[in-house]
């Protein structure tokens, strides 16, 4: 390595030696490498931990999604894996379940903690108790607030939960999860109660950095409560609000423990399947590592051409 | 949080404290103290005490508040058929290895990025940030042939605890906190420490750790939350039932286990992360929020 070959200039002594990041220009070019190197020292870890576990498996998937191993042989099939999973008869209905899934959890996931967050932000009591309550459900492991919807909130009998309100309401009670018009909007309940927790606390911080005089000046104007959100309290947190909906998208896209514990998978008559559990089911069930590789290379496609279209929509906002 | 009520929010503080606003403001408090209570709390309360009753009358209409013949026997059955106790130490085991190599690995790299700034560390960044933009679906396929044959050193990780502690170490949200948070510390102090001849690593255990307590208190929740609540990835690089994780092991035992009894071994598993929150609420609140950007 070139490193060796660079001749090392002693430090004139009682010169102290310069703060790192603001390297006077006469620093010898060994005293650079060796600064350099004890830098890259530091980052070795991590770095390797994200080669290896992120990176590299990133470009492997791809390779992956165009070959096809068997009995440890690996051959190129090109876009085999592909037509593969695209004829399976689950790959639309997953594909349109979870657009489904995304649209329902912006309405519900994205809109309703947002209306909290400014509901809570308004309070001067109780604020610290509202607060536990909201993230108290984060804090459960999933598969354990999922089996308590699966069993006492989803019973499609009258022993249920729901149906028990419903009923008690003098409403139709519902078959839920053995209901295929019911499964998403079940899913997109028991998922928004899981996760909501995170959102409003994000969104409260937010809200506290809006400057009171903006609100004092709307009021001055006769704005009334729903024009000040309008006008002050959207605008104001425009960011967080277009950030939080592409991490929710990232997140609805991999709709996975839902399914896999509410409707056992793919639900009635396929309503539950999503693009994620069809990957598990390809990749550890069908024993089609490859067919999963490239459902996951269309899964990233997909998320990118969203990326790409939130840019350019934000981009033209400023 | 709490003490902010001199701030001006969407409705003025003398509005709401005359009159009409009066009663409005109170009514509203109470009808949503109420309400999230009952949303939010009456599902975990629903949870502990139907967990208490016999299968009989679990399936009754209408359903009952309170077990009218509680049986702690569910709790004993699902510790004992479940093995309760070994799912709950291997997470625990695995949360704290996941802990350890995180703050180690992580705040050596956002050390590194914020303060050394080595060639290329910004394209360093970059790319770690890009992966926070991939969902983990995408790569689970690939990450899993990964794990079962290391490239180049041909180890078989799965099984292994190693195969939850590094994959969590590439962790870009994490180092984007902790950078952060070094970011924001003067670097006047690094230069005094390296005038007073400390090497790096001496200016970043004795300046720079201790000054950084909340980001590594917020660092450390995430790190045990996240292991506590991953799933599938636990799933499948665990697969013998010794070294299970408490909430796959559940998942497991769920098709053949009494409902009631798989009720109870969730409200067992449930209890130590809730608890963990109740002590560290504040930090995770603060946690939450450093890490947000300004709308």
């Amino acid at each position: 390595m070139a490193i060796t070959t660079v001749p090392e200039t002693p430090r004139k002594p009682g010169r102290p030696p310069s703060p790192y990041s603001a390297r006077p220009q006469r620093t010898s070019l060994g005293r650079k490498v060796r600064d350099n190197l004890t830098g890259h020292a530091f980052l070795i870890g991590a770095v390797l931990c994200f080669v290896v576990f992120s990176w590299y498996p990133m470009v492997r998937g791809i390779v992956m999604s165009f070959q096809r191993t068997r009995r440890g042989e690996t051959t190129w099939v090109g876009w085999d894996n592909y037509s593969r999973i695209i004829a399976d008869p689950s790959f639309w209905p997953a594909w349109q379940n979870t657009f489904y899934f995304t649209v329902l959890a912006l309405v519900l996931g994205y809109a309703v903690p947002f209306f909290v967050a400014i509901l809570l932000n308004e309070f001067r009591h109780a604020k610290g108790y509202l607060r536990i309550l909201v993230y108290l459900p984060v804090m459960l492991p999933p598969a354990s607030a999922l089996f308590l919807f699966k069993f006492y909130a989803y019973d499609p009998s009258e022993a249920g939960l729901f149906n028990a309100i419903l009923k008690a309401l003098h409403l139709p009670t519902s078959q839920w999860m053995q209901s295929p018009e019911m499964t998403m909007p079940a899913m997109v309940i028991a998922s928004t109660w899981m996760n909501m927790g995170g959102a409003v606390l994000i969104y409260l911080a937010s809200l506290q950095n809006i400057p009171g005089e903006l609100y004092e000046a709307a009021e001055l104007d006769g704005a009334g409560i729903w024009r000040r959100i309008r006008h002050v309290t959207i605008p104001q947190t425009r960011l967080i609000l277009a950030l939080l909906a592409m991490l929710q998208i990232v997140a609805t896209m991999q709709l996975f423990i839902e399914p896999l514990i509410l409707a056992n998978g793919a639900g009635a008559e396929d309503s539950a399947t999503s693009v994620a559990y069809l990957i598990y089911q390809h990749g550890f069930f069908q024993n089609d590592l490859n067919g999963a590789a490239a459902l996951g290379v269309i899964m990233l496609v997909v998320l990118a051409g969203f990326s790409a279209v939130y840019v350019r929509l934000t981009a033209k906002q400023d | 949080m709490a003490q902010d009520s001199g701030t001006r929010t969407l409705i003025s503080h003398a509005q709401l404290s005359r009159g009409r606003g009066r009663v409005i403001y109170w009514t509203l408090l109470a009808v949503v103290v109420a309400g999230f209570t009952l949303v939010f709390l009456g599902p975990l309360y629903w949870m502990v005490t139907g967990a208490l009753k016999s299968g009989q009358e679990i399936a009754q209409t209408p359903p009952t508040l309170f077990p009218k013949d509680p049986q702690p026997q569910n709790y004993i059955d699902a510790w004992n058929n479940l093995a309760l106790a070994k799912l709950l130490f291997n997470t625990f085991y695995y949360a704290v290895g996941a802990v350890l190599f995180q703050l180690v690995f992580d705040t050596a790299a956002a050390y590194s990025l914020s303060k050394l700034r080595p060639m290329f560390g910004n394209v360093i960044l970059a790319l770690m940030l890009g992966t926070l933009m991939i969902p983990a679906m995408v790569l689970i396929v690939p990450q899993y042939v990964t794990v079962i044959d290391l490239p180049i050193v041909h180890i078989n990780l799965l099984d292994s605890p190693f195969a939850i502690w590094l994959p969590l170490v590439a962790n870009a949200f994490n180092i984007f906190l902790l950078k952060r948070f070094f970011d924001s510390i003067p670097e006047e102090l690094m230069a005094a420490a390296l005038m007073d001849g400390a090497t790096p690593l001496r200016t970043l255990w004795s300046i720079i750790l201790p000054l950084s307590r909340p980001i590594l208190g917020v660092v450390s929740i995430f790190a045990v939350t996240a292991v506590w609540k991953d799933f599938l990835w636990p799933k499948l690089v665990m697969p013998s039932p010794e070294t299970r994780t408490v909430s796959v092991g559940i998942y497991a035992f769920a098709g053949g286990t009494p409902m009631n009894v798989v009720i109870a071994a969730s409200v067992i598993a449930a209890i130590p992360t809730v608890i963990i929150f109740l002590i560290f609420q504040r930090n995770i609140m603060s946690g939450l929020t450093a890490g947000s950007v300004k709308g």
